[in-house]
């Protein structure tokens, strides 16, 4: 291994470490290639204290260095958003220790990342990968498959790099055309099949945008694909996540939007969610206003306000509740898409499928929903969740997309405390592991790119650990009563909650 | 005396959108809203002691519309089809609601037929004597003292207090004359395990350079009641300006000069009228139709409230910090010292002393902290028609304290959300004589214990709806002192009081309710479980020599299981809202069908809506108020809301 490069000095003694709501405690703290290792000098049956490097997104260092004293301290902010300090006798040992960690905790190579070394005797890398494939999922639900089939059409990842090897389309449109279609959508992201409403028999699909352009282009197979989708009946609804404004403009680069008279039937609906660096932005803003310790200066619920989070909350609540009810109550089917599809669809796709369907609200199956809508659709973890809301790193794809996604389902098990199986620990878990992690599941951007670097080989699966039975216990909610019923959340702003789970101390949280 | 007007609408001022014909009643005591053909009888009551205010708004075609806004946060719009009736129906509920004698208040008729015994009796539930002496007094350090008896030192105070021993009755007539209102410095709360004690008083006369020898004898007679300690915290809750600005009037506050061993604090908490314009402020953005997340937010923050609500447990933690880690004895004061005093001290008692949060504990505090040491409930909450400057919402930032505590501490208090919401309400409803008046004396004058009924036997009878369920006394963390986070992020909008009649808001299912289902579920099993054991044992008893043969018979009963508690309590009465923004643009037949499954998730206790307990009823079957009440939240950005597909008929046209 050639982590030992960046490891100037491995080890110091009478380190303290100090962390909220704990005592400070004195040590010895060690550099591995993947960890600091801090452990109680005392030698009580405390156990040491473990932090992965790739979980820290910000350091800060102060040395002193007089003849009486010299001494450091480095201040860790991980991007699970604790912040530790560790006061290292020797101001040059401090320095080396945080060059290490510096180094090592942005190294970039996915196959040198500790889910590849992580090696626990619980779990078995014979082990199935994922919790279930397209063609098992298809293959539950027996009612579709009259009207859908599999298609294998990207099993070499040709078509559509960043879609899975199989995808649900209608039965009806041939490998061919979905082919031709791919062509006429970013990223070749074709619309396909995320979930089926039975009682309605209508469907929710998700895409990118069309390539129209600033000529207004066709494609005949794009038009036929979706006119399959509303087959027989006479309405079918998109719901695009940016402005109309922002629709149009995409033109000029190459975009574009499904307009009326090309796609009879499909009514087009604006919705406009943020993303991105706005996205990112936001988070930030929410986070220093948390770890505000001017506690005299109240000035709090402004800068909630001016974070703008809980308003992304509230539009992506509302969207997913829009879409829900075009569905459920309407009976229309709806297609989902944004601009590359790999953002903000999801997030509307994933949020209905929570509010509609009581089998995606168990732990496993809320388990596979991410799995499905998040993992194999290929959001593009890596790139999202490169740092994030301490970095001084300039900003590039980084968005807490998934981020917002938890918060908006812990807002739906807030006002449904009772038809959620799994409980707010595994959120905050699940909100921890998606920037650092022992387990391969939010490696890398696409499932082409985990097939390449060999993670579903060489890694362990995240979902399949929280499905064990002492881990299924820990995240269960004791409560959960199924209902089968739609849970339509209300997007009034007193009825959304602001949470202390994105301040550096998070106690009463934990707590439960 | 009784009025009434057919045809009255009622309109839902949530969604703006529905209403119900009905009639309406004035009686006596209540406005009675019946609405016409209803399967189920609905009825609406609201009692007059509860208005806040009734306006009457410009006519329209469909009649005279009149908002009557009640002070436990309903608001009613009644649209009246006769401008005349209107009037009258104005006029009658304003001369109601506004009282000029307390003889006229709503708990002096309440139920006056029964048994006088019983009602007198139904006063000694709660105890303060038996309180101090649970707090270990008297004792060699802390006595009781006679000199307020015939309340002849204070009139606003109580007639029993206990003091330091070495306090003589010179010392307490002197600081008496030196303090405000005569409120001189005695015991509000003793901590046992350390002898330090929580004090309070009015301001001293200090001025600009007065002192009183006797005073600070008083003050050094606190400090001396503290074996192991050798200063005192005083607190001023009051902002440092103010105080100061007391000085001019002949008041003021401690110079430390002046007293040997004090330390003095100001903790800034604003007066009764900055609270009052708080509250406006607040329910204002909380009753605003649809607003978006900025203007709630931004609203919120500029009303101040929950930076107020902070304040005041920011300086209870304080005080806790001083006894419990420091102990140290600590007097607290403001400028009368019922206010802010009243809320300081009873919020630090909550956080020491796990006994004031149990349901017991929580009636005996407010009897101590605030009824007893003259808190003005009369005029701060609006019960006769009086001067609305003397209004504030003091008692509501208490009970808003220790919500906020109890959602930190889930498992610390044995009662639950609903508790605090049904005191807030009887704080202003005068349906119980507890809160009349504004201090001991008047209390005695008007008979009330002999008159009215007590709040806490019937908190305390009712209970079973009181009770949180996940309250676990033997928990660590539950026991002891409390220290609570209080980082702004901490502190929470409390929309279960503040939107208390618009569902809509609130939670769909309630953790509560579904446990307080299962707790008496599982008590009916467990009776019947022992019931079955005794006829186990009769059997055995009769039939020695066939016991195993006759056991299988027992266990059986399908009775047992018919009903499981999901029945009853977790239904989902939920629609979608208007997603669309639009007002419904999905016009689908599902929109005009009532939910089939609709159970109301969120029923209060039935014995609420009851006409026999009138004042807390609701629109009893507003299954839906709530649910349509999906906001939306930006400009709609529908295409065919704009230029229907301006440029794409361009398009086809090209």
């Amino acid at each position: 291994m050639e982590f030992s490069e960046h490891i100037k000095t491995a080890n110091v003694e009478d380190v303290v470490l100090r962390r909220p709501f704990y005592q400070p405690t004195k040590g010895t703290l060690c550099v591995t290639g993947h960890h600091l290792i801090f452990s109680n000098r005392g030698g009580d049956s405390a156990r040491p204290f473990l932090l992965l490097l790739r979980n820290i997104d910000a350091i800060e260092k102060s040395v002193e260095n007089l003849p009486s004293v010299s001494s450091g301290t480095i201040t860790l902010k991980c991007k699970d958003l604790c912040v530790l300090q560790l006061d290292i006798p020797g101001m040059e040992e401090c320095l080396n220790i945080a060059s290490s960690i510096e180094s090592l905790s942005s190294l970039e190579t996915v196959s040198e990342m500790y889910p590849f070394f992580y090696r626990p005797p619980f779990l078995s890398l014979q082990d199935q990968w994922g919790l279930s494939s397209t063609e098992q999922h298809y293959a539950q639900m027996k009612e579709i498959h009259d009207g859908w089939r599999v298609s294998q059409v990207n099993r070499d990842y040709s078509v559509s790099p960043s879609y899975p090897p199989a995808v649900i389309v209608p039965h009806s449109i041939d490998d061919e055309t979905l082919v031709k279609a791919a062509r006429f959508r970013q990223g070749g992201r074709f619309p396909v099949l995320c979930y089926y409403h039975r009682e309605t028999g209508t469907v929710i699909m998700r895409s990118s945008q069309p390539l129209s352009g600033a000529n207004r282009k066709r494609c005949r197979e794009d038009e036929l694909l979706l006119q399959a989708v509303i087959d027989g009946s006479e309405l079918g609804y998109i719901i695009d996540t940016r402005s109309s404004q922002q629709a149009q403009q995409a033109r000029m680069t190459g975009g574009g939007f499904e307009s009326k008279s090309c796609y009879r039937g499909w009514k087009r609906l604006h919705r406009q969610l943020e993303k991105g660096k706005v996205l990112q932005e936001s988070l930030i803003k929410l986070v220093e206003a948390c770890g505000d310790q001017s506690h005299s200066v109240d000035r709090w619920l402004s800068k909630l306000e001016n974070s703008k989070w809980l308003s992304h909350v509230q539009t992506a609540l509302s969207t997913a509740g829009l879409v829900a009810e075009c569905v459920e109550r309407d009976g229309h089917s709806v297609l989902v898409h944004g601009s590359e599809g790999t953002d903000t669809s999801l997030l509307v796709s994933s949020l209905a499928q929570l509010i509609l369907d009581p089998d995606s609200r168990t732990l496993a199956g809320f388990l596979g929903l991410l799995e499905r809508e998040w993992v194999q659709a290929g959001h593009p973890f890596q790139q999202r969740c490169a740092h994030s809301a301490y970095s001084h790193v300039r900003l590039r794809h980084e968005a807490p997309v998934f981020v917002l996604l938890l918060d908006c389902v812990w807002q739906l098990a807030r006002q449904f405390p009772l038809a959620m199986g799994f409980s707010e620990p595994l959120l905050l878990r699940l909100a921890k592991e998606v920037y650092a992690s022992d387990y391969g599941t939010f490696l890398c951007n696409s499932d082409q790119e985990r097939c390449v670097t060999g993670v579903k080989e060489r890694t362990h699966c995240l979902f399949q650990s929280l499905l064990r039975a002492n881990e299924r216990q820990h995240y269960s909610n004791p409560l959960y009563e199924r209902t089968e019923l739609a849970i339509w959340p209300s997007i009034q702003p007193p009825s959304l909650q602001w949470t202390c789970a994105f301040s550096p101390i998070q106690w009463p949280f934990d707590m439960c | 005396s009784e009025r009434k007007v057919e045809n009255v609408r009622l309109i839902d001022t949530v969604t703006s959108r529905r209403a119900s014909v009905g009639t309406l009643y004035l009686t006596a005591t209540h406005t009675i809203f019946v609405e016409n053909e209803t399967e189920i009888l609905t009825e609406t009551w609201v009692l007059h002691s509860l208005v806040f205010s009734v306006e009457k708004q410009a006519s329209t075609t469909t009649g005279c519309p009149l908002l009557v806004r009640c002070k436990n946060f309903q608001v009613l719009q009644f649209v009246i089809p006769q401008e005349r009736d209107c009037h009258d129906v104005h006029v009658s509920l304003l001369h109601l609601s506004r009282p000029e004698h307390y003889e006229e208040l709503y708990c002096f008729s309440y139920n006056a037929n029964s048994d006088r015994e019983d009602r007198r009796k139904a006063w000694d539930f709660i105890n303060l004597k038996a309180e101090y002496s649970r707090m270990g007094l008297p004792n060699h350090l802390w006595k009781l003292t006679p000199a307020n008896h015939h309340y002849k030192v204070s009139d606003t105070y109580p007639a029993d207090l206990y003091v330091p021993k070495s306090a003589t009755p010179p010392v307490i007539m002197g600081s008496s004359k030196f303090r405000s209102r005569g409120r001189f410095p005695t015991l509000s709360y003793y901590y046992k395990e350390n002898h330090a004690a929580i004090c309070r008083s009015s301001q001293p006369l200090s001025g600009f350079s007065a002192r009183c020898l006797e005073d600070e004898q008083m003050l050094e007679a606190i400090v001396r009641s503290n074996p192991r300690s050798d200063f005192m915290y005083v607190v001023d809750t009051r902002p440092k300006l103010n105080a100061m600005a007391n000085r001019a009037a002949g008041k003021g506050y401690e110079n430390e000069d002046n007293y040997s061993n004090i330390k003095f604090h100001f903790v800034g908490i604003e007066n009764i009228h900055v609270m009052r314009n708080s509250l406006q402020k607040m329910l204002e953005v909380s009753e605003a139709h649809f607003p978006s997340m900025s203007y709630f937010l931004e609203g919120l923050e500029s009303s101040g409230w929950l930076k107020h609500i902070k304040a005041v447990v920011d300086a209870g933690v304080f005080i806790t910090k001083a006894i419990a880690e420091e102990g140290i004895s600590v007097l607290v004061h403001c400028s009368d010292g019922w206010d802010r005093t009243a809320q300081v001290c009873s919020v630090a008692s909550v956080l020491l002393d796990p006994y004031y949060r149990t349901l017991k504990g929580l009636m005996v505090l407010i009897e101590r902290d605030w009824v007893s040491f003259g808190h003005k409930f009369s005029h701060r909450n609006n019960h006769l028609n009086g001067d609305p400057k003397e209004v504030s919402p003091v008692i509501d930032q208490f009970l808003e304290c220790v919500w906020q505590l109890s959602e930190q501490f889930p498992c610390a208090f044995e009662y639950n959300e609903r508790f605090l919401i049904t005191i807030h309400h009887h704080v202003y409803s005068c349906q119980y004589g507890n809160f009349i008046g504004n201090n001991q004396k008047e209390r005695t004058e008007l008979g009330l214990q002999e008159k009215t009924h007590s709040l806490w036997t019937y908190l305390w009878k009712n209970r079973t709806d009181y009770i949180n369920p996940l309250y676990r006394p033997d928990h660590s963390q539950t026991q002891g002192v409390l220290r609570p986070l209080t980082a702004p992020y901490c502190f929470k909008f409390w929309g279960a009081l503040y939107n208390r009649f618009d569902r809509g808001i609130h939670p769909r299912q309630s953790v509560m309710e579904y446990l307080m289902a299962i707790r008496e579920e599982t008590q009916q099993l467990e009776e019947q479980l022992a019931s079955h054991e005794m006829k186990i044992l009769n059997v055995e008893k009769q039939q020695k020599k066939s016991v195993n043969l006759e056991t299988n018979m027992f266990d059986r009963s399908p009775a047992v299981w018919a009903s499981p508690p999901s029945n009853s309590s977790v239904g989902l009465a939920n629609t979608p809202g208007d997603y669309s923004g639009l007002g419904g643009f999905l016009k689908s037949p599902y929109q005009q069908k009532e939910p089939e499954n609709s159970l109301l998730i969120l029923p209060w206790p039935q014995e609420l809506r009851k006409p026999t307990d009138p004042d807390l009823s609701t629109n009893g079957d507003d299954q839906e108020s709530g649910i349509a009440g999906l906001s939306c939240l930006s400009p709609p950005n529908e295409e065919s809301a704009k230029d229907p597909d301006s440029d794409e008929t361009a398009y086809s046209a090209a």
